[in-house]
């Protein structure tokens, strides 16, 4: 397959960037949108010129390294996709396609199309865990968690913090991401101890990285390559609203 | 020097708890003033930051990744091995142990491999603690499942997202403690070198991935748990970014390489499909359990699967072993795999796959079942081949999986450079020559959650440290000899891109160095990888800067690295007369093509020392005893 490019090239931080054009040629339909990246990168470089920097690791849609716009949609034009899943069978031979960084306030560029989600991180350090140091646990099988209370949390924690959701977001709002932690840590008897402080100093990250307000428009959940719903956001409004009561 | 594997005595059930009462330990107050270097954040190295930094110790955490959370380990799927015993089947410490040493083909070390199994059932309680959300049967108890080479149902996991779950746990430890001040995480940084001053490990030199600025950071011992080594091969299940580059610098600075002919073919993955393609995916072993793998009896039978009826299929793991069946570790099944395509009986345009077949579980479970229990695997088999599973058999093939070589450690899990420890898979240490599945993520939380927060102490106890300053020569010469690595590559000014050196490395390691080895292929081998080093010291081109994020430059240091462990790899499955496990020498095999050990001769674990550029590596053997496994021939008929 054949297809015109339009990839935004920007050197660092402080360049302005620009749309550069490129042609990729002879590209199987069963490689990925990453794959095809790969061929016109060799492309350049047998040019002498500066290849495309991008993220990517796992390359099966697991690791949340990878993340593109493609054709204004965040991970493409489809759902429940990580970039380097989508193949490009799915595009026309002879389409022309717009590939771009993530933009989110709080996901600063850094190169061509890689930014900078430490933000999201720091989110974490801020509440996301269990209190429980090494060699605390108790026997596992002391406390149960019914098939129906594990297989929820595990639909939440199946994140895997790409911040497609914040991409996605008219408000680039975090709030699918830290629902998705908050969610499966309240539904959880293990995480049930530091349930109010969690949401709280989490939320309180959130609003300090600069992310935006959520607004309850479900972009993200369409987008979110794990398909995490919004319900896990209606679980933390909860739980945030009982912190902020106090009661427990 | 002599290999000292500090290996405890006495009843091998009492060694572990023994050897903790004899370990030194370090006054609460004195803690803060040790800082342990750890590079890698994958289970191993996340797991072991966030334990030294609990206890006191001031941790530096470092990743190629932007990060902690994005390290390989996250790709696991399939599950983590621990004998916990909860479905009453006949587990126990003993017999996960005895599974283990087996299951390695009796070329690992028995304390070490007792060691595992014994904290194995702590890691599933430390993992459920952090709110690891595990499968749970109806009454809230942990669910668990069967792997190859186990008769029993020892395997916890999280849908097919094990690895993720884990990874994650281990994450939110680190990131608690990260926020607690106890680690430091460095982020895009990756190591390029090591710093050895009076023969101990005291630092790293790392180079920002960002800025390409380098700089050193020192402690009082380094931890690698830095991961495999399988893209050595180019394509391999491995995440792209996963190199070896970490331990050959240890190499290069004096510590081992154990055991680097010791790797792992997986049986179940995506075949290969063209040129275009930039790793291969593997398709959980678990799916071994209900899937039933088969080829038409008749060589070339062009008729689609379902058109194949039953007494025209050979379901020959099945039939040559009928007690494992499609549970034979992956050693056999994937030597088998290749035995059929190369006879001409493999499926699929390029004949090299055989199928894995859903049929019967879906009838005997349904459909639903099947995608609870599998979902996300046949999701991802359909989007990248555009077949869809439910419907039609999947078609696989073995490809590179794991390493179970590494850098040699002790009991200690220290290497022979004092204060260089390793953990993970970057050691040597459990699986012998062959690992089981769902046996590496066990490993690597047993050697971050509970065996170095008890070794890495009793080192420092020991220890009386010399102040190391930042601007003494040693230290500094060894940022200026990378900054000269670097210019070096970027000053060929060749015409290749080092995508074609490694595609050319991967080619031969895989085709003379993969699944059956041969005294001649081997040394052709050998011969092929020393004119791709000349061949890429000539002709490299590298574009770019190396003042910027550069991900050339990232490549073509680490392929270097790959290639000098290219050689080593080959060298070492030259020297190996037997078959054992992942190695299998096509000269020594039994009359029904089974391996054949020759427990005379190499029953060591085999320690390489470098020498010196240019130089052939010295080998040093670290014998084996066995004083409660009695090396048989395995048998899984
Ligand atoms: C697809 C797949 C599925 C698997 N499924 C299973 C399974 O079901 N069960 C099982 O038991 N095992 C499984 N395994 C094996 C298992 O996942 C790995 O062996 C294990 O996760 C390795 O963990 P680790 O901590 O040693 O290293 P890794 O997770 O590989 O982490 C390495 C870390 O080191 C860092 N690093 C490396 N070099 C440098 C450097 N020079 N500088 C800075 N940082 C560096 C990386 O950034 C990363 O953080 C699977 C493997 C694959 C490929
Ligand atoms: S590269 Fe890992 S999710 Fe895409």
């Amino acid at each position: 397959m054949d297809f015109k490019l339009k990839i935004w090239r920007q050197r660092d931080a402080a360049d302005a960037g620009r749309f550069e054009n490129y042609v990729a040629k002879g590209i199987s339909p069963d490689a990925s949108v990453l794959e095809m990246l790969d061929v016109i990168n060799r492309e350049l470089v047998a040019a002498g010129k500066d290849p495309i920097a991008f993220d990517h690791d796992c390359r099966e849609g697991i690791c949340g390294s990878c993340g593109l716009v493609i054709n204004g949609g965040v991970h493409g034009p489809f759902e429940h996709n990580t970039t380097c899943e989508l193949r490009m069978r799915r595009f026309h031979d002879g389409d022309t396609i717009v590939l771009e960084p993530f933009r989110s306030r709080a996901f600063p560029i850094i190169k061509d199309l890689v930014v900078n989600r430490t933000a999201l991180d720091r989110i974490m350090q801020a509440g996301g865990y269990v209190t429980v140091k090494t060699g605390q646990a108790p026997e596992a099988n002391a406390i149960p968690v019914p098939k129906k209370i594990a297989d929820e949390a595990m639909d939440a924690a199946q994140c895997i913090g790409c911040g497609a959701c914040v991409a996605t977001c008219p408000n680039g709002s975090a709030m699918l991401f830290v629902a998705a932690k908050v969610s499966q840590l309240a539904l959880l008897p293990q995480g049930k101890a530091e349930r109010k402080e969690r949401v709280i100093a989490m939320i309180r990250q959130m609003d300090k990285e600069g992310f935006g307000a959520c607004s309850n428009t479900y972009a993200c959940e369409a987008k979110c390559p794990k398909g995490i719903s919004v319900e896990h956001i209606a679980r933390l409004n909860r739980e945030y609203l009982r912190a902020g009561f106090g009661s427990k | 020097m002599k290999l000292d594997p500090k290996v405890p005595s006495g009843p091998i059930e009492k060694r572990w708890s023994q050897r903790k009462f004899d370990m030194k330990l370090v006054n609460p107050s004195n803690r803060r003033k040790y800082t342990v270097i750890i590079v890698g954040t994958g289970l191993a190295g996340s797991a072991a930051a966030a334990t030294l930094a609990e206890q006191g110790y001031k941790v530096e955490s470092f990743s190629f990744h932007e990060s902690p959370r994005r390290a390989h380990s996250i790709a696991a799927q399939g599950g983590i091995n621990a004998a916990k015993n909860y479905v009453y089947d006949g587990d126990s410490v003993f017999r996960l142990f005895h599974d283990t040493v087996k299951g390695g083909d009796y070329r690992a070390r028995e304390s070490n491999v007792y060691r595992l199994a014994e904290v194995s059932g702590n890691i599933i309680d430390q993992c459920a603690a952090q709110g690891v959300p595990f499968a749970r049967e109806y009454g809230g108890s942990l669910d668990t499942r069967s792997f190859g080479g186990a008769q029993l149902s020892r395997t916890f996991y999280a849908r097919g997202q094990t690895g993720q779950q884990l990874l994650l746990g281990a994450y939110s430890a680190l990131s608690r403690n990260i926020r607690a001040g106890g680690v430091t995480f460095h982020g895009r940084k990756e190591m390029v070198d090591l710093v050895v001053v009076d023969g101990r490990a005291r630092g790293i030199v790392v180079r920002d991935l960002v800025t390409g600025e380098l700089s050193t950071h020192l402690g009082h011992a380094v931890i690698l748990a830095t991961g495999g080594y399988g893209n050595v091969f180019y394509l391999s299940t491995n995440a792209l970014a996963s190199n070896a580059s970490a331990i050959m610098k240890a190499w290069r600075k004096g510590a081992y390489l154990a055991n680097p002919c010791y790797t792992q073919i997986h049986p179940t993955c995506i075949p290969v499909a063209g040129d275009y393609q930039s790793k291969l995916t593997l398709m959980s072993e678990s799916l071994r359990n209900d899937g039933r793998i088969w080829v038409p009896r008749k060589g070339g039978d062009a008729r689609s699967p379902d058109r194949i009826p039953e007494e025209d299929r050979d379901y020959y793991l099945e039939r040559l072993y009928p007690s494992f069946g499609n549970l034979v570790p992956r050693d056999v099944a994937s030597r088998r795999a290749k035995e059929m395509c190369d006879n001409g009986f493999g499926v699929g345009k390029t004949g090299r796959a055989v199928y894995l077949d859903f049929a019967e579980a879906i009838g005997r479970m349904g459909r639903e079942e099947m995608q609870e229990k599998y979902g996300n695997l046949m999701d991802m088999y359909q989007e990248i081949t555009d077949e869809d599973p439910y419907k039609v058999p999947m078609r696989i093939y073995p490809a590179m999986h794991y390493t179970m070589g590494g850098l040699w450690v002790d009991y200690q899990l220290q290497s022979t450079i004092p204060g260089l420890f390793v953990a993970g898979e970057a050691n040597f240490s459990d699986h012998g020559a062959n690992r089981l599945g769902a046996s590496a993520l066990m490993q690597g939380l047993a050697d971050g959650y509970f065996v170095l927060p008890a070794t890495i102490p009793d080192y420092l106890a020991r220890t009386k440290f010399e102040s190391v300053k930042a601007d003494a020569s040693e230290v500094t010469r060894v940022a200026e000899d990378a900054k000269l690595g670097i210019e070096k590559l970027m000053s060929v000014n060749g015409t290749t891109p080092v995508d074609a050196f490694h595609r050319r490395l991967g080619h031969v390691m895989w085709e003379k160095v993969g699944m059956a080895r041969e005294k001649k292929d081997l040394e052709e081998a050998i011969e092929e990888i020393r004119r791709i080093r000349k061949d890429l010291w000539k002709d490299l081109k590298v574009t770019g800067s190396a003042d910027d994020l550069n991900a050339e430059i990232e490549r073509a240091a680490r392929v270097a690295d790959f290639i000098d462990l290219g050689e080593l790899l080959a060298s070492d499955a030259l020297h190996r007369e037997e078959s054992c496990g992942g190695h299998f020498r096509v000269e020594h095999q039994t009359a029904e093509g089974e391996a054949k050990r020759d427990d005379e001769a190499f029953s060591y674990a085999a320690a390489w020392q470098y020498k010196g550029e240019g130089q052939a590596p010295e080998l040093h053997k670290d014998e084996l005893a066995f004083e409660y496994e009695i090396p048989t021939s395995r048998n899984y008929k």
